[in-house]
């Protein structure tokens, strides 16, 4: 047989291989070791010297000619092979991905964690206390004296006459003015306690306050990091306005209104200047230091921030309220 | 404090209308809580005479009148009040008339006769709820007058939230002063003469507890004619204070009350028994109040008193047998000062709040009690006649409060505020006050006037100076303090932290009551003590929780109620253990706790469905235990709990001390406590988890690790927990890894053993591992399990 009918028929029968088995076939019989293009090459020694080269370099063409399409045809069907596996491969991509459930954090927790960390970045440091206090901590101390008006608005559920649920966070600023004295700053946020229960008051609600006592605190800058945080808390530039009031503990004192879109004041904080019986009941000298102080309902800010109307929502802990915040 | 506009103006009339007034107060600090009209809408009401008035012909409880409206004819009305009759001035909705209700008057017939109108109670033109019959008006009310004018109705009532130091704001009289200080407005105060004595007649008056009371004014009013009718100008201004018209002895006191914020008694006369003593109360002596109750007093109460016995509550209550009623002819009229403190929360603790106590508690003007009881006297001779006699004051000059001088110096003022406000302002705003003030140089020296009684400090005079400089024209600035960093201890966990945790593995965060119905809790915790309210909104919040589970499963029964089945809640806050070593006797441990209930994967296309159990709830025990870098130091115990199942509970400990819990809620609990199937809880201290291992970094070993399984065969009965503790003590060398990946029980494996299936790692950090040494590590283990355990190797 002709060298080119040789390679004209591999060619055809690599060609005609569908799997690399067949395609392997066709190479053993073409250049395996007793393939027909290797048995040409066991025929050049009937050549005489002169014809030898010519002739070798034919075959050896032939052979490099066969390989290169065994080659090719090899590419071919391995990309066939994976196209056909990956079509087998193939997902419906809009079927739900596996679902594990991810929960999320009770909106009067979120409220608290972002006052935390608008203070917290101005050096307020996060303090905790008991929620069963003495009358100290949460009255005499507050100069809040037995027999004060301001008890009775309290609604205290007391245990016995001394001791009570904590109505206000502000047995905490003592505990820390207790301990150490100015600079101080800290905000104490946690669960108080009112008797009291209807459409807009629950016996339990959060408050968060904050002091700041040092040797230059003064009103305006009372003024100043209040109308920051609202504005910051609402993120927009709300209208606020401090309006006199009255807290035994501070003096003078103020309640912060912010107008509502529906241009209604509605008051969202209470604060003042420290009183000097509180910081005298500390031990802190009020004439070298001064400070501020102030409170603020979480549940109250969160209402307002994220459109919640019923406080009881909060304590009910129904799961789709919860998960309108995760 | 409710009050109507018209009478304040009468005091002081700034030019601002309604809105603008409300508004100048509430930033004064006399917060207006609401503004309301006096009266609801009405029109075409007009004072009207019943000239004739008849028997219906075909109805027994019905009349028929005429009555003159100023028309040329009169109005043929029918009635049905029994006090109508001839000759009455009264209120006529003319036909035409709109009343409260959109109620139109038209033309009518009723039962035959025809009906041209109607003569209007005070219930149906909507100024209280009296159904008494019609409006009766004075005889001098002018025919034909529009009603809303002729009682001025066109008025509001402002109601006034006062804070408890502004008690001088408890009368018209100080709050017009407020509006005549905030508008540099001169104030008009009504005329108020000494009433001259018309006879001798009085009482000695002893003051037996001077500290509590140190002024006493009493005076005896003679032939006083308690069934006269009050004046409609004066009813009417009670009751746009709020105040219901009872008979004019006590609408003069209260009035008096409104109008100068000074509370008043008067006593029937001939009920007193010689001489009037202000003494304590002995220890349970018994008082008949007004209201017909009788009360058992202690020795700090301050009683009125005769000779013989306890009259009235000092300055809070008057009593039954003393008191003034339609037959009492002679009257003793008591102007007194009360000390705050010998007053203050003694209303309270017998549940009474009274117009005085709220008063006297606060504080009332220590020289105003003359002119109130001279007030007193003059109108109730206007309306009731009689004679007064002369008051007779006792008084005890060292307890009485001494007038005020306070000092503001220049500096104090600048620091507390922060900003500079002119010395002639601060002068000008303290004399508007009416202050008396005296200026040094650095200080602003200041006489109280005695209406003031809640300035006595500087930091009183700070406040005043702003609030009526304006807080609003106190600029904002932002503080200054020095940069120190806050510590931060990185070993410290934050409970966030583990919420955060258990949040990202799917619990909602919940918030529960820190009361819970002591019926659960007795249930769960069987021999936890817990504190108990009092005085709770509800028994089944009267409970102070022991541990946070209460709570969590309340939160799971609710939902559970509304079709939501799958329910992973946690929550963090105290439990409240009584403890006679803690303070205030009780322990407030921080918690952290979580319940699941319902299915641990959900229903999905592409994973089997199935429900939470023991091991879903105790992976994520162990979930927060691994954020304190030492997991291995809190061990799993078997340990019942009478809140859990017998079978499916364990406790944590850490270093040999309980600190927690984990397990399914007993099943014997479930319905009872509203839950619907099984619920796993968890519960720990979070003292003892917050605490972190900061980490040591150890050189990672580049040689290959060599993996070894066994399956050992071991009684059912043996805690899978010791047998791995068992290996990780037996001291192999270069084990790196050692997990229990099957458990198998069933064909093949004798019944009461159980196939434990464990693989050990083993790695050296140098070098490759030889097969000699890992064959004699497997060996090590393998004889340890065997005499230990009686375990066998699974072929």
């Amino acid at each position: 047989m002709e060298l080119n009918d040789i390679v004209a028929k591999a060619e055809a029968a690599v060609a005609a291989a569908t799997s690399p088995q067949e395609l392997d076939a066709v190479r053993v019989e073409y250049m395996g070791k007793k393939g027909l293009l290797t048995e040409q090459l066991k025929s050049l020694g009937k050549l005489s010297a002169e014809e030898r080269p010519a002739a070798g370099q034919a075959i050896n063409q032939a052979k490099q000619q066969v390989q290169q399409a065994i080659n090719a045809r090899n590419d071919e069907l391995k990309q066939a092979q994976l196209a056909e596996k990956l079509a087998a491969e193939r997902v419906d991509v809009t079927l739900p991905g596996r679902q594990s459930a991810v929960g999320g954090l009770h909106p009067v927790t979120q409220t608290i964690q972002r006052i935390e960390r608008f203070f917290g970045d101005l050096g307020f440091r996060v303090e905790e206390g008991p929620e069963v206090e003495d009358d100290f901590h949460n009255f005499d101390a507050l100069n809040i004296p037995a027999n004060h008006p301001a008890r009775a608005d309290h609604d205290t559920f007391y245990f016995t006459p001394k001791t009570m649920l904590r109505t206000q966070t502000s047995g905490v600023q003592i505990r820390t003015m207790e301990r150490e004295q100015p600079p101080l700053r800290i905000i104490s946020p946690g669960r108080v306690y009112r008797n009291d229960y209807d459409q807009t008051h629950t016996p339990m609600f959060h408050q968060v306050e904050g002091l700041m006592v040092d040797t230059d605190v003064s009103f305006t800058q009372l003024k100043g990091i209040l109308e920051d945080f609202l504005v910051n808390f609402f993120e927009e530039s709300l209208e606020v306005r401090f309006r006199p009031s009255y807290f035994p503990f501070t003096e003078p004192s103020a309640e912060v209104d912010v107008r509502r879109k529906d241009g209604q004041w509605l008051e969202v904080l209470g604060c003042g200047m420290v009183h000097p019986k509180v910081l005298a009941a500390v031990g802190i000298d009020s004439e070298k230091y001064t400070g501020f102080a102030f409170g603020m309902g979480v549940e109250r800010l969160t209402m307002l921030r994220y459109g919640v109307n019923d406080l009881r929502a909060f304590f009910e802990n129904d799961v789709r309220f919860l998960k309108q915040f995760n | 404090m409710k009050f109507s506009e018209k009478w304040l103006r009468s005091w002081v009339n700034p030019a601002l209308d309604q809105v603008a007034l409300a508004e100048q107060l509430s930033m004064a600090g006399l917060e207006v809580d609401d503004v309301t009209p006096v009266a609801e809408t009405f029109s075409k009401v007009v004072v009207g005479e019943v000239t004739k008035c008849w028997q219906h012909p075909d109805a027994d409880k019905l009349q028929v009148t005429e009555v003159n409206i100023g028309a040329d004819e009169p109005a043929t009305i029918v009635c049905g009040a029994p006090n109508c009759r001839q000759g009455l001035k009264v209120a006529v909705a003319t036909v035409g008339a709109v009343l409260p209700g959109d109620f139109k008057i038209k033309k009518a017939k009723l039962r035959g006769q025809p009906s041209h109108g109607m003569l209007c109670s005070s219930s149906e033109l909507g100024l209280n709820d009296d159904h008494d019959g019609i409006i009766e008006l004075p005889e001098d009310a002018p025919v034909g007058m529009d009603y809303r004018e002729y009682l001025e109705l066109n008025d509001v009532t402002f109601d006034v939230d006062l804070t408890p130091n502004r008690a001088d704001c408890l009368g018209l009289r100080g709050i017009a002063r407020e509006v005549g200080v905030l508008n540099r407005l001169p104030v008009t105060e009504p005329e108020i003469n000494n009433v001259t004595a018309e006879h001798e007649q009085q009482r000695e008056i002893v003051l037996d507890a001077p500290q509590a009371c140190p002024r006493y004014l009493g005076r005896v009013v003679t032939n006083v004619n308690v069934k006269a009718e009050s004046p409609l100008w004066l009813t009417e201004r009670l009751r746009r204070s709020g105040v219901r018209s009872i008979d004019p002895v006590v609408d003069v006191t209260n009035y008096v009350l409104l109008e100068l914020g000074h509370p008043m008694h008067a006593f029937d006369n001939d009920k007193l028994e010689g001489a009037v003593h202000v003494r304590m109360a002995k220890a349970d002596e018994k008082l008949t109040l007004l209201d017909g109750n009788e009360v058992t007093l202690q020795d700090d109460i301050l009683v009125i008193a005769d000779e013989k016995k306890a009259l009235a509550m000092a300055g809070v209550f008057g009593g039954e047998d003393s008191g003034v009623t339609t037959e009492s002819q002679n009257i003793f009229l008591e102007s007194a000062f009360f000390a705050p403190d010998a007053i203050a929360g003694r209303a309270r603790r017998f549940g009474l709040h009274t117009d005085a106590s709220h008063r006297y508690e606060r504080g009332v003007d220590p020289e105003l009690q003359r002119t109130a009881m001279e007030r007193a006297t003059q109108l109730m001779i206007e309306i009731c006649g009689g004679e007064p006699g002369p008051v007779v004051e006792a008084k005890d000059q060292g307890y009485l409060p001494q007038p005020q001088q306070v000092t503001l110096r220049k500096q104090r003022l600048e620091k507390m505020l922060g900003i500079t406000i002119a010395d002639s302002d601060v002068t000008e705003i303290l004399q508007r006050l009416g202050f008396s003030v005296n200026e040094d140089g650095d200080s602003w020296h200041v006489s109280v006037p005695t209406f003031r009684f809640d300035i006595s400090i500087e930091e009183d005079l700070i406040e005043e100076v702003a609030r009526i400089y304006g807080y609003h024209r106190i600029q904002a600035a932002a503080p200054a303090a020095q940069l120190r960093m806050v510590p931060r201890r990185e070993a410290s966990l934050s409970a966030s932290k583990f919420k955060n945790l258990l949040v990202d593995r799917g619990f909602q965060e919940a918030i529960t009551y820190s009361f819970v119905d002591p019926k659960h809790q007795a249930l769960m915790f069987d021999d936890a003590a817990a504190l108990t309210l009092p005085f709770p909104i509800s028994v089944e919040m009267s409970s102070m929780r022991v541990s946070l589970w209460p709570g969590l499963i309340g939160a799971v029964a609710h939902n559970q109620k509304r079709q939501q089945q799958s329910l992973a809640f946690c929550e963090t806050g105290l439990r409240f253990l009584p403890d006679e070593n803690a303070e205030n006797g009780v322990l407030q441990q921080a918690m952290i706790a979580g319940i699941r209930a319902g299915k641990a994967v959900a229903e999905q296309w592409n994973e089997a469905e199935r429900a939470i159990d023991f091991f879903d709830v105790k992976g994520d025990v162990e979930a927060l235990l691994a954020l304190t870098g030492e997991a291995e130091k809190y061990t799993f115990v078997a340990d019942s709990h009478p809140s859990l199942h017998p079978g499916q509970s364990a406790a944590i400990f850490k270093d040999g001390k309980r600190v927690g819990y984990v397990g399914a809620v007993h099943p014997q609990f479930e319905k009872k406590l509203g839950l619907n199937g099984r619920a796993y809880v968890f519960e720990l201290e979070l003292a003892a988890i917050q605490q972190r291992q900061l980490p040591q970094a150890e050189p990672i070993s580049r040689f290959p690790s060599i993996r070894r399984d066994l399956a050992i065969v071991v009684p059912t009965q043996l805690a899978a927990g010791e047998v791995l503790n068992a290996i990780e003590n037996v001291g192999v060398n270069h084990l790196v890894g050692l997990n229990l990946f099957d458990v198998y029980e069933g064909t093949g494996v004798a019944d009461g053993y159980r196939s434990l299936a464990i693989s050990l790692t083993l790695q050296h950090p140098e070098r490759t591992l030889e097969d000699q040494e890992i064959n004699t590590a497997v060996k090590t283990v393998v004889n340890m399990l065997t005499n230990e355990f009686g375990a066998t190797l699974r072929e």
